[in-house]
């Protein structure tokens, strides 16, 4: 009796273990993001979406923290054996990643070995030529790319005179407005986030002058900076000298500034296109945006700006069964449906060609007009040598250099052109550190 | 009666002893090891290509004017912190010893700071004076001061200045009154009676009897000030604006995992380490040979 109640027990065991193991279990693919906030929170849905459609994969995204600390993440995941399969690494850190070739799969890679139907042209060559070698082939996937723009309050606009139907175009128009607006009870007239890409590499691009030689460096690693040059030293000593109007003020690194212009501080502001969502939330005025503004007659302005924000690189080390999981996830991502939801939520940049006449095809542009004004100042012209972009290593040191630079002259302890001399000086000591350790 | 305590068992001593052994190997001998390796190298972020470069990581940061002005502005801020966090210190510990009404409450409020992280306080302290929202920034502004320590290095320092001191205070007051309230109160009440006031009576009979403690706790504040401020650059300044708040454990963690130069980070954490061995060694030497406990 005893012996035939211990068999039943054993039978019913095995009975439920061995089905339940034999069932396929869906195939894990860790990305790490760094989203945080309501852009976090979208990443978190279109993952649960993609999972809820399919049960062969399962995406699982984890917030690292921010650009920096996700990257170093990765990084650190990769040296003790351990790498998640989808990476998001900011744009300054393509040539870190590029230059790793034993800890990546280009993207074209992990797309073609899985077999799946797959097209690079149905992207923007204006987002992806950052992320692709010089013969076209893709290396990381475009997800998040944003441009800069300018945002102006509309209400503060209407209280000095101005027409919110003619935003300012050039920068001495930026000048006379920013005069009104102070006279009128703003405490300032502009500010600015992200000061070294949108004043310094989106400057260079929009003007078509170079940020470094050998095309920005995309034409090999002895490049060198050229940041110094007469227009870049008119531009910054120009903010410079409109602190002292209170025409400019500087906001502080990164975008810390952006409390200045939901809090009404200043009137018009330069950020990201990205920083809709988070001023759609906080502003409670009415604001638009419009083209970047330009020095009329210099250079070649208006050119077309190049792109901020992050890709997904897939690291190296997996099974080919979870790059299979990589590549259906990337597919998905591409998909129109999902780039337009993501593009209309965010004001990042749809990344293919379908998900931008979608969205027009909805008629969001014309209830929002401000949304196309990213895409179409990205693609105002056909990228020149100096406006594809720019791939410098150790870079993410440069942007500290020159945040240290710019704090430095708008406090007045250096002129613009001593301290861009200066920082061009540091800045190639940079790059022959960067050369020399990828021989 | 033998004062050492001698083991029967030859094992055992090794079995009691091993948990502290292992720990102080994983968490400290093994670190600094891979630091002192890994400033000996020039290497990708990635670790797929290093090389060997000796003393090269070493020299660059000696001979770069970024890492000298760190260690200018680590000397300032770190003698800043303990010299106000000592002095507001000893005068709160004299008041609160002299107290009788309340003295509990009193006591009780001025170690709560010492409870709170500081990074915590530091993002109190960043939201107190943030130029566009604080509102101390306000008061400031309707003096006339004009208070954009984004901009100025001077503003900024004095900021992470007055947000790592605040939670020190109470370690130090804790320090302090324990120190006054073991100073024989006859000495006192001998020196009263002798005609001597308040202030005599503290300069010349209670401060001296209190140096140990003040020695004792200058090494723990500038171990604090060097060390655990991290979080408080971190979260207020991030070495701003322009380097002036760029202390050199800021820049440990900004050369390497900012800015991903391994070699030059783990120099840096080197040269912090032999620091740290003196100012323990100093500690050692001159200060436990004075307290008794």
């Amino acid at each position: 009796m005893k012996r035939c109640k211990w068999m039943l027990i054993v039978a019913i065991f095995v009975l439920v273990i061995f089905p339940a193991s034999v069932m396929a279990e869906p195939v894990v693919v860790n990305w790490w993001f760094a989203h945080g906030g309501r852009l976090g929170e979208k990443v978190q849905s279109i993952v649960a979406n993609f999972n809820s459609m399919q049960n062969k994969y399962k995406v699982v995204a984890t917030y690292k923290g921010n650009y920096h600390d996700t990257m170093t993440a990765g990084i650190a995941a990769f040296r003790s054996k351990n790498p998640p399969h989808i990476l998001q690494v900011f744009e300054v850190g393509t040539a870190t990643m590029m230059a790793a070739k034993g800890a990546i799969k280009p993207v074209y890679e992990v797309m073609a070995a899985s077999g799946q139907p797959w097209s690079p042209d149905a992207y923007l060559s204006t987002v992806t030529g950052y992320y692709t070698t010089p013969d076209g082939k893709m290396l990381s996937l475009p997800f998040n790319s944003s441009t800069p723009v300018l945002y102006y309050n509309v209400d503060a606009f209407k209280k000095a005179g101005l027409d919110p139907n003619k935003p300012p175009k050039t920068w001495s128009e930026v000048a006379d407005y920013a005069r009104k607006l102070v006279k009128a009870g703003s405490p300032a007239g502009f500010s600015t986030a992200w000061i070294s890409w949108i004043h310094v590499e989106n400057f260079s691009a929009w003007h078509n002058v170079p940020i470094g030689t050998k095309s920005n460096g995309f034409g090999g690693l002895d490049t060198e900076f050229v940041i110094n040059s007469p227009l870049h030293v008119k531009h910054i000593q120009q903010l410079a000298d409109w602190q002292k109007e209170k025409i400019f003020i500087y906001g502080g690194r990164r975008n810390k500034g952006n409390a200045k212009f939901s809090a009404g501080e200043v009137a018009m502001y330069t950020e990201s296109s990205a920083g809709y969502a988070g001023f759609k939330k906080t502003c409670k005025f009415e604001f638009r945006t419009s083209m970047l503004p330009y020095w009329s007659g210099e250079g070649g302005a208006p050119q077309n700006t190049i792109i901020g924000g992050a890709s997904l690189w897939v690291m190296a080390g997996h099974s080919q069964k979870e790059y299979d999981g990589v590549a259906t996830f990337f597919n998905y991502l591409s998909s129109p449906a999902v780039q337009a939801d993501w593009h209309q939520f965010t004001g990042y940049l749809p990344i293919t060609t379908d998900a931008y006449y979608l969205t027009k095809g909805q008629g969001v542009y014309e209830k929002k007009p401000g949304m196309e004004t990213a895409l179409k100042q990205m693609t105002l012209n056909k990228p020149t040598a100096n406006s594809r972009g720019l791939r410098f290593g150790n870079f993410v040191q440069m942007r500290a250099i020159m945040y240290d630079t710019l704090e430095a002259i708008f406090v007045g302890k250096k002129t613009a052109k001593q301290g861009l001399d200066d920082a061009v000086v540091a800045g190639n000591k940079l790059l022959r550190k960067f050369e020399k350790a990828n021989k | 009666m033998e004062k050492r305590v001698v083991f029967k068992n030859k094992i055992l001593p090794y079995f009691l002893v091993a948990p502290q052994i292992i720990i102080t190997l994983v968490f400290f001998i093994w670190p600094a090891s891979m630091a002192i390796y890994q400033s000996a190298l020039q290497e990708d972020p990635f670790g797929l290509s290093s090389t060997f470069v000796a003393f090269e990581n070493f020299i660059y940061i000696f001979t770069d004017p970024i890492y000298i002005n760190s260690i200018k502005v680590t000397m300032t801020f770190s003698f800043s912190v303990a010299a106000i966090a000592m002095s507001f210190a000893l005068l709160f510990a004299v008041m609160a010893d002299r107290a009788i009404r309340g003295a509990t409450t009193y006591k009780t409020f001025i170690i709560w700071p010492y409870a709170i992280a500081p990074v915590v306080a530091a993002v109190l302290w960043y939201f107190l004076f943030n130029p566009t929202v604080g509102m101390l920034s306000f008061f400031l502004k309707s003096i006339g001061i004009n208070w954009n320590f984004e901009l100025n290095g001077r503003q900024a320092m004095i900021l992470v200045i007055i947000a790592a001191a605040w939670r020190e205070i109470s370690y130090n007051f804790l320090f302090f009154l324990a120190g006054l309230q073991a100073i024989p109160k006859s000495f006192i009440e001998a020196a009263a009676i002798d005609g001597a006031s308040p202030r005599k009576r503290f300069w010349t009979i209670s401060f001296p009897l209190l140096s140990p403690t003040v020695f004792f706790l200058f090494v723990m504040n500038i171990v604090y000030a060097f060390f655990d401020t991290f979080g408080v650059i971190h979260s207020i300044t991030e070495g701003g604006p322009n380097e002036a708040t760029n202390i050199m454990v800021y820049k440990v963690y900004h050369d390497g995992f900012e800015s991903l130069d391994l070699g030059g980070s783990a120099a840096q954490s080197v040269i912090l380490m032999i620091v740290v061995i003196l100012l323990t060694v100093i500690q050692f030497r001159f200060i436990e040979r004075k307290v008794h406990y």
